[in-house]
């Protein structure tokens, strides 16, 4: 009756599970996806002139070449020097009448202040190098995240990944980031 | 003399290797949480270009990826070396996004559709005609929302 069963051999568990281990290294990657996230503008059938009524003032041109070179409201620019300058067109902090009008709005945190109108256009040719195109979004998303993160710094006496979720959106309405990918120009 | 040495009868017992089996499938488990499955194998070469203000993509399941580069060395008889689009597993053009993108779309269930983004992985030498038409089809088949793949730079400044 008390016949005993024999003893489970454990010692190819090893063997098993290294086999299993090897498998999933070299079937996985480890990197995390990242990049920066923009939206595009909705498709609009007819061709119709978006800028009717944005005023010059409003409007932070960009320009990239087929040589790789930037033109920064009509200025030849350095890439370095291109984050100073959005910031500079998105804050305006002098009222200067060269750069973009404000409008006041309501904003939960802030009460009522004053938001630009100012909107980054980027155009590009097509013989511009992806990777400088990224280079010169990279400056501008960065120029808008550095103006946040000073006010949120100012207003929060915080970073602003550290705000929660409202206040970041009160944040991101008082500097919007309006940059438009202008279609590229057929050239004739 | 030999007060120590008792007739080699008391060798060095074996090291235990019963725990052995547990350790492994620690490192076996902290693979399988931390990576992921690979997709596709990739046609093209795709050197991403280097950002600094990333946001990374969380749910992978709505995520939907778009190659474009040089394609490998074994399919440029075929291909030639201008850079191409690779959708899936094949190589595209432009025209197929649309398609490629109803379909990934059919993929998912209703309540995620809104939510979806195409990731653009782009070599940083392509030129940016191609990288341009890919956009325009992008906004016709309305997904608008994208992102451009990048990596950090290897060295912080």
């Amino acid at each position: 009756m008390s016949k005993k069963m024999p003893e489970v051999p454990a010692a190819s568990l090893a063997d098993i599970a290294f086999m299993l281990l090897i498998f999933f290294l070299v079937t996985t990657t480890m990197d995390v996806d990242s990049g920066l996230e923009r939206r595009l503008p909705q498709w609009v059938e007819e061709k119709q002139d978006e800028e009717v009524d944005v005023k010059e003032r409003n409007v932070f041109v960009v320009l990239v070449n087929r040589n790789n070179d930037l033109l920064v409201e009509n200025e030849w620019t350095d890439i370095k020097e291109l984050r100073e300058k959005a910031k500079e067109f998105m804050a305006n902090p002098a009222d200067d009448v060269n750069l973009p009008e404000k409008e006041p709005k309501e904003i939960p945190f802030f009460g009522e202040v004053m938001v630009t109108k100012g909107v980054i256009s980027l155009s590009n040719d097509l013989d511009t190098k992806y990777g400088t195109y990224i280079a010169v979004q990279n400056e501008l998303v960065a120029a808008i995240n550095e103006l946040r993160e000073e006010l949120a710094k100012s207003k929060f006496q915080k970073s602003y990944i550290d705000l929660d979720k409202e206040q970041q959106d009160a944040v991101r309405k008082v500097i919007p980031s309006n940059i438009s990918e202008a279609e590229p120009k057929k050239r004739n | 003399m030999s007060k120590f040495k008792k007739g080699g009868k008391n060798e060095l017992p074996p090291i235990s290797t019963a725990s052995l089996p547990d350790i492994v499938f620690m490192l076996l488990f902290f693979f399988m949480v931390s990576t992921t499955m690979r997709e596709v194998t990739l046609n093209v070469t795709v050197k991403l270009p280097t950002a600094t203000e990333l946001s990374k993509l969380e749910k992978k399941s709505l995520v939907s990826y778009i190659y474009i580069g040089e394609p490998l060395r074994q399919y440029q008889a075929k291909f030639g070396v201008a850079p191409r689009i690779q959708l899936a597993d094949q190589f595209a053009n432009v025209s197929d996004i649309s398609n490629f993108i109803i379909a990934e779309r059919e993929a998912r269930d209703e309540a995620e559709r809104p939510m979806m983004i195409t990731s653009l992985k782009v070599d940083e030498n392509t030129k940016m005609g191609i990288v341009t038409e890919v956009k325009q089809e992008l906004r016709k088949a309305a997904a608008l929302h994208i992102n451009y793949s990048s990596r950090k730079p290897a060295q912080q400044k």
